[in-house]
């Protein structure tokens, strides 16, 4: 957090010896500057609900990837293979546009912007947190499925009590760093329209012309956004190391 | 181990490969209802793949083998059966880290057998006292010594009232102050009846408590006898050398 401060008291400094930056757009201590501010601030609403919508369902979608990856019948392996080679290779920005324009022409569906945000996102993030579960269920030991098995354990079981809370653990600063990754590119759903923080700062430039300040306030709503995720996920961390030594 | 009295296990001309590497040739073994086998050898006889076969670890390829009358490798259901009768003990231990000593125990009487967890919970209470270690319940497996882990996953196995237990060389991994206290809970297990096969190189423990020794070499087993023929006139070459080599020191 100490770094945010930091680089907002630099950016007080260099504006007050240079006449290139007119921080009035975004004082808050005008009535202008105020409602501009607001503005910025309200699109971090559906920046976190996008990106955490999102990434809840990448976790699970890769999960059920990840399992038949893992598995012995070669088919099912095929198939997992098959996804994450597939879904890994197209861009997130030409998989939210094929999403928002193109899904709805061959469904028939209407999609809003908010659902193809999610589904682009999480689609493209899928492939990574299988990626991600795969290496953390085969680091496991093997003694830790024998002993399972030699208890009766069913396979549902086995993963769910035995494998999987040991996975998570190490997986967990990879998790986190995805999570933190979808924050980021939850920016590329503005193309779309959607009213994230990137959608919100673009209009406000267009009718203030300061793109210097208003980006730069843009940078820090990010960082002070995922400064936040990392200290949870840091936080999470310890708290399940805690739990296995106590 | 009454005469004509139907075998628990059964193996019948049982071959297993690793690949194109034969690690089981044509064993034929029976193990009688209470009765205690110690199975010894060099490392890579094939010792650890023959008991890994009874709870379906492994699969064999040729040969029958049975378990309480139930054939192994036909289907899901036989193998089911068959593993919720048998326990098994590993070197490794196996202990489930994330979980407290009691959660290791409970897991399988709750999830497999279905068990109410108050009453799983006394199960579970009930065997770490007969492993001698009931106040250790709420530690986790890694702030316990290796006897003491290797106790709780014998009090695991337990749980699952087992009616064939199988110990792989379980104070193989121990510190050498930490043998005696597993193998006294095993011999106590031996004495109270339980079918046990276990692969040691304990010798002392094995002539306190076998019924029958099995010595194995190369996939083969060479010699079948009880304790007191197998350890004073060992029949086959290969297994005077072996017996020279472990009774050394």
């Amino acid at each position: 957090m100490y770094r945010a401060t930091i680089c907002l008291l630099m950016l007080t400094l260099v504006s007050g010896c240079s006449d290139q930056w007119g921080w009035y757009v975004v004082d808050p201590t005008t009535k202008n500057g105020a409602v501009n501010l607001q503005f910025l601030l309200s699109g971090l609403y559906y920046t976190v609900l996008l990106s955490v919508t999102a990434i809840s369902i990448s976790v699970v979608v890769g999960l059920l990837i990840a399992l038949p990856g893992l598995s012995s019948s070669r088919p099912m392996r095929v198939v997992s293979r098959t996804y994450v080679e597939v879904v890994r290779a197209v861009p997130i920005l030409v998989l939210i546009l094929w999403v928002y324009y193109g899904l709805p022409q061959l469904s028939g569906l209407t999609i809003t912007v908010f659902w193809a945000g999610v589904i682009a996102l999480a689609l493209s993030d899928s492939a990574f947190e299988a990626e991600i579960f795969r290496a953390g269920i085969q680091s496991i030991a093997k003694g830790q499925y024998e002993a399972a098995h030699s208890i009766s354990l069913s396979y549902a079981d086995t993963m769910r009590f035995v494998i999987l809370p040991q996975a998570i653990r190490r997986i967990l600063p990879a998790l986190g760093n995805q999570l933190v990754y979808m924050l980021k590119m939850s920016s590329l759903v503005s193309v779309i329209g959607m009213q994230e923080l990137t959608r919100k700062a673009n209009e406000l430039v267009v009718s203030e012309y300061r793109p210097l300040e208003i980006y730069t306030i843009l940078v820090l709503e990010y960082l002070v956004l995922i400064l936040i995720v990392s200290a949870g996920v840091r936080w999470l961390e310890r708290r399940m190391q805690s739990d296995e030594r106590n | 181990m009454g005469e004509g009295a139907e075998p628990i296990i059964r193996f019948e001309a049982v071959d297993k490969f690793f690949g194109s590497f034969q690690v089981l040739k044509k064993i034929s073994l029976e193990v009688a209802l209470g009765e205690r086998v110690v199975v010894c050898g060099p490392s890579g006889s094939g010792k650890s793949t023959l008991i890994r076969c009874i709870n379906g670890l492994e699969q064999h390829e040729a040969g029958t083998l049975s378990v309480e009358g139930t054939k192994l490798g036909q289907d899901h259901a036989s193998l089911n059966r068959v593993r919720s009768s048998v326990g098994m003990v590993f070197q490794q231990f196996n202990l489930f880290p994330h979980l407290t000593v009691i959660e290791n125990l409970m897991l399988g009487p709750v999830r497999a057998r279905k068990l109410p967890r108050e009453e799983a919970r006394d199960l579970a209470q009930r065997y770490l006292e007969r492993v001698r270690i009931p106040e250790q319940a709420d530690k986790y497996p890694r702030q316990l010594s290796g006897g003491q882990q290797q106790r709780v996953a014998i009090a695991r196995s337990l749980c699952m009232e087992p009616r064939i237990m199988l110990f792989d060389e379980p104070t193989s991994a121990l510190d050498p102050e930490m043998i005696n206290e597993v193998l006294d809970v095993m011999t106590e297990l031996a004495e109270s009846g339980m079918t046990m096969i276990c692969v040691t190189h304990e010798m002392g423990f094995a002539r306190r408590v076998a019924d029958k020794m099995v010595f194995m070499d190369h996939g083969e087993i060479v010699e079948e006898a009880g304790p007191e023929t197998f350890f004073n006139t060992p029949k086959s070459r290969r297994c005077q050398d072996f017996l020279q080599k472990i009774l050394q020191h």
